[in-house]
């Protein structure tokens, strides 16, 4: 399981250039990064070398962030190979709140980054089907 | 035209009498009445025969919207609730409304003061008025219709909304006269236009229009595009409802029946009241009401008064157009909305208290409220689902207590600007 930071960024020109710009400065890595966005709101959910330093960043900054733990899973690179992974989940009935994937660099195992509800059950689910789980220390070290 | 020549034109110093001899008659009432006035009046020292004429009326103490609200429901009236026909009520700072109620003696004195306003905006027997104001606990639609039936008006109850059978009806039975607030006129001004239909088909003469703040530029725009007279009206439930002051033809001030009412300006910070033509908070005690007589009422709208006999001929004094309040309380549509009640919501719903700001505007003549919140750790949430049904169940929960549609959008904490630590709850936008 890893550590994912969430932001609360509101639909406003400059927000996402300013909470980059906090993270940046401290010498934060973004390895992994995804937004969700609404008509109001957006939430910046990303993948850092150092996430207990980002969260305190940016609650110095007054941003609004908090942690999540989600799983990272490394799926083959060829069709399909999404569907297997998703097919266990769904096997085990267990629904995804949202995912998204790493960039690395080609010819490699894709990463897909899961977040679900029952995350306990879906390790166990992932790990009996043969996937591959990376902790924290397989992926600061990318 | 005058409704009563001999009330509305009365040699001031006559008046005087009059209010002198009123009050002293309200005073012993609500001593004698009212164990809230009674305590408040023993505490100041003050015997009801201490006040031989009107001036005497600064020694009284003053009541607050909080005091009906301490008090409810019917702690203040002053008569056994068996002689009371009818109550109204409006909101107030907490869920509890405040809570007004009326002998028959006072329905028809109302009706008569409402029958005084209409008649200033040129109505008679052979008028046909159309009571847009909405019906029910609001002072605005009933009052009206009994001063208008009182005139002998033809009375057309429609209530509020549904504009494109208002607008039928006006054409279908010829309206003379509309009363409603100014913002629903405009709208309805403007969907006459989209619907193509041109105001010669109309035969609107004058409006009353009221129970909301309105500048002398929508004066302008709804006497423009509607080819009628529109006279600003004023009132509150606490006093009486619609019907307290209401401009004439010349409109230099909304004429106070001061027969009735007994008008003060005073400074809101000293509470020492304040000559003629000085601004300052408004305070009325009514003089000649049975149900709920209030002493000293601070009403908290801002205004001056000034005596010069109007070129109406009229001598009650005129009051400026109410363009603020000495507290914190919004009118949006019509509706009196005082910030403690959302950030009670809030304050329910997060379980801290979340930064906050009330956001008020004006789009094409229709007020709009928007809260922003500031998003603190203990409100987000990662999920997108989580945090849209949190915008909402803040909408909700406000516009359940509030009864008006609100907008509620999330923002990054400590966006809202602060001074001295504290936030700005509410930013007016309205040009008034």
């Amino acid at each position: 399981m890893v550590k994912q930071i969430s932001v609360f960024v509101e639909n406003k020109k400059g927000r996402l250039a300013r909470i980059t710009d906090v993270l940046g400065k401290g010498g934060i890595d973004l390895i992994a990064l995804s937004i969700a966005d609404t008509t109001n709101f957006g939430i910046m959910r990303c993948i850092v070398n150092d996430p207990e330093k980002a969260l305190k960043l940016l609650k110095e900054n007054d941003i609004t962030a908090s942690t999540t733990e989600v799983i990272v899973a490394e799926v083959v690179d060829k069709p399909g190979g999404l569907a297997y992974v998703l097919g266990l989940l769904d096997k085990a009935d267990i629904s995804v709140e949202y995912l998204y994937s790493f960039v690395r660099t080609p010819n490699e195992n894709a990463l897909i980054l899961f977040r679900v509800e029952a995350i306990d059950r879906a390790v166990k689910a992932l790990e009996a089907g043969g996937v591959k789980l990376l902790d924290e220390k397989d992926i600061y070290d990318i | 035209m005058f409704w009563n020549k001999e009330l509305e034109c009365m040699d001031r110093e006559q008046l005087r009498e009059l209010q002198g001899q009123k009050l002293r008659a309200t005073v012993r009432k609500v001593y004698e009445n009212v164990p809230f006035y009674r305590k408040a009046f023993d505490e100041k020292g003050i015997r009801p025969e201490d006040i031989r004429t009107v001036d005497d009326v600064r020694l009284l103490p003053f009541t607050l919207k909080s005091d009906l609200r301490d008090n409810y429901p019917f702690g203040l009236f002053a008569v056994p609730q068996s002689e009371i026909v009818r109550v109204h009520a409006s909101s107030g700072t907490t869920g509890k409304p405040t809570v007004v109620g009326y002998t028959a003696r006072d329905i028809s004195n109302w009706a008569d003061l409402m029958a005084r306003t209409f008649t200033f905006a040129g109505a008679t027997k052979d008028s046909v008025i159309q009571v847009a104001y909405g019906y029910g606990l609001f002072t605005g639609g009933l009052g009206a219709h009994y001063g208008a039936e009182r005139i002998g008006a033809m009375t057309v109850p429609i209530s509020g909304g549904n504009t494109k059978r208002q607008i039928m009806l006006m054409q279908d039975f010829g309206t003379t006269i509309l009363a409603c607030t100014p913002s629903y006129v405009l709208y309805l001004a403007e969907t006459m236009e989209e619907m193509n239909i041109d105001r010669s088909s109309l035969r609107l003469k004058a409006g009353v229009f009221g129970a909301e703040p309105w500048t002398e530029a929508m004066r302008g725009e709804i006497e423009q595009r509607l080819g009628i007279l529109a006279i600003d009206i004023y009132g509150l439930s606490e006093i009486m409802g619609p019907g307290v002051a209401s401009d004439c033809e010349y409109k230099q001030g909304l004429h106070i029946a001061e027969d009735f009412f007994l008008a003060e300006i005073i400074d809101p910070d000293t509470l020492e009241p304040l000559p003629y033509g000085e601004r300052g908070e408004l305070v009325i005690t009514t003089i000649d009401k049975d149900g709920i007589p209030l002493i000293r009422y601070r009403t908290r709208d801002i205004t001056a008064l000034h005596p010069e006999t109007c070129s109406c001929g009229r001598t009650l004094v005129r009051m400026e157009k109410v363009l603020g309040r000495s507290d914190d309380m919004l009118i949006i549509r019509g509706v009196n909305v005082f910030p403690s009640q959302i950030e009670s919501v809030l304050v329910e719903i997060a379980d801290v208290s979340p930064h906050y700001q009330i956001v008020v505007d004006r789009v094409e003549n229709t007020d709009t409220l928007e809260v922003q919140v500031e998003v603190s750790a203990e409100l987000f949430s990662d999920e997108v689902k989580r945090l849209e049904s949190l915008g909402k169940k803040i909408k909700h929960e406000i516009q359940s207590v509030l009864g008006i549609n609100v907008d509620v959008t999330l923002v990054e904490p400590k966006t809202i600007p602060r001074s001295e630590g504290k936030a700005k709850r509410v930013i007016d936008n309205r040009k008034f």
